[in-house]
């Protein structure tokens, strides 16, 4: 059976470990190789890594931190942040990422979806987008880009759906409003994605308890999480290894990869 | 002299297949071209993407004849992962593709109405055979929204569970295969290719 997976999500400055709460006031934790390696070892399922000054420096994606992660962790590992083409999908790839994520780039230039998933097949693209919660939306969520500067406008379920449709292999939806909040996930978010669109779901934004991963994979279907300042954030009053996480979870019926005794 | 050749083409993640083969204290060499198979003891097919598209890759770089050589003559030790394990069978459904056909049967699609299409996370992998690697049940990393059903059911090693049991793992002879992402699966995947790398026989 397919079990639940939790993903360590990196933001990036300058090859090290960032935390910001909002958007903003970003602290630095550690060098991305060095923690990469840490998740690793305590057997996280798979880790998200975000170059989120790329953009706005207009440059692109830290290859050198990517090799570096890529040499140290032997799960699935996604790159985002500052992929503007094929070329920089195919550089992030070669690098060691097994996936991309797109974001502002893929509202901006929705092609590059349907490129990416021509190019390197749908598992390797994965869509993020920013949502926030506002009452002129269908849905009730509006798409922002730009490290959720900017309001776009756009529905964000009929984003997600459009992004199915375009080709994308996954989608990872983060909550504006729940982010740093530390108050759980948006659960109502997952509950309409999951009837909008097939695709594999990723919640993000707004764990800070083991029971936030615990709601968010029982009261939807949602298949992952993105945990963070549980993880290492030294802002939180404790860090939670993956162990006692997933021991939390499997007794709570949460059907989880066990840790595997080391070698 | 071991010669590990992995099969790297643009869609495929050969690097990350390097990564998780240096990381077990072996060197690799790419092969882009049917000489980088010349002499290999060893020869790993990765692959993302569709059967077809990697057909297409593979008879692009001329690779076919020299593989056939090598697997099905020579029968060089050969380890396909994900569609690297999809390519091997007659026909996948996946944009109707011709494959190797190096194994009766074909690759179908997930029911789409009854669970998540792709299948994407770690799934448990019972092994139902015994083979010379040596590999225990297990949790591994797939991602997949295509399966091979083979025809001689001998050669499934492996079967994980989505919607009803489906081919993980192949072993027939010389030729290994794993739907799931071997270099992505931690521990559990890193200890299955380090069986692969050390069969005896390569030599």
């Amino acid at each position: 059976m397919l079990t639940k997976r939790l993903i360590a999500c990196f933001d990036i400055i300058d090859g090290m470990v960032t935390k910001a709460v909002r958007f903003q006031d970003n602290i630095r934790v550690a060098p991305a190789g060095e923690l990469a390696g840490t998740m690793y070892e305590e057997q996280i399922d798979e880790l998200i890594f975000y170059d989120i000054t790329a953009s706005a420096e207009k440059r692109r994606i830290d290859i050198k931190t990517v090799k570096e992660v890529a040499g140290r962790v032997f799960i699935p590992f996604t790159v985002g942040g500052g992929l503007k083409n094929l070329d920089d999908m195919y550089e992030a790839l070669k690098a060691g990422a097994e996936k991309v994520s797109v974001d502002s780039m893929a509202v901006r230039n929705p092609q590059i979806i349907a490129d990416g998933a021509k190019a390197f097949g749908s598992q390797c693209v994965v869509l993020s987008t920013q949502v926030k919660r506002a009452e002129g939306m269908r849905s009730g969520y509006e798409v922002y880009i730009d490290g959720a500067r900017t309001a776009t406008g756009m529905d964000a379920i009929e984003w997600i759906k459009r992004g199915q449709d375009l080709g994308a292999g996954e989608v990872c939806l983060n909550s504006i409003d729940n982010d740093g909040t530390l108050s759980g996930y948006d659960i109502e978010l997952m509950k309409l994605a999951q009837s909008a669109v097939s695709l594999p779901l990723i919640a993000s934004g707004g764990a800070g308890r083991p029971e936030h991963l615990k709601a968010v994979f029982t009261e939807t279907e949602t298949q992952a999480a993105i945990i963070s300042s549980m993880l290492y954030s030294p802002r939180m009053e404790r860090n939670y290894p993956v162990r006692e996480l997933k021991e939390y979870l499997t007794g709570n019926g949460v059907n989880v990869r066990p840790i595997r005794a080391t070698r | 002299m071991n010669k590990i050749s992995i099969i790297d083409y643009k869609a495929g993640n050969a690097p990350s297949v390097m990564h998780a083969v240096a990381r077990l204290g072996h060197e690799a060499v790419f092969a882009r071209a049917p000489e980088d198979i010349d002499g290999a003891t060893r020869i790993i097919l990765p692959g993302v993407g569709s059967a077809g598209a990697t057909m297409q890759s593979l008879r692009e770089m001329g690779m076919i004849n020299a593989l056939e050589d090598a697997v099905l003559r020579k029968k060089t030790l050969f380890l396909g992962i994900c569609v690297g394990l999809q390519v091997l069978f007659e026909h996948s459904d996946e944009g109707d593709a011709d494959c190797l056909g190096w194994l009766g049967g074909g690759v179908v699609r997930f029911d789409g109405s009854k669970v998540r299409v792709p299948q994407m996370g770690w799934n448990q992998v019972n092994f139902i055979r015994q083979a010379p690697v040596n590999a225990q049940k297990d949790h591994f990393y797939f991602v997949n929204s295509y399966h091979a059903k083979p025809e001689d059911e001998s050669v499934v090693w492996g079967t994980a569970d989505y919607n009803g049991a489906f081919t993980a793992a192949i072993h027939k002879d010389n030729i290994y295969a794993t739907q799931f992402h071997a270099e992505k699966s931690g521990e559990a995947g890193l200890s299955l290719l380090n069986g692969f790398l050390n069969l005896n026989g390569g030599e």
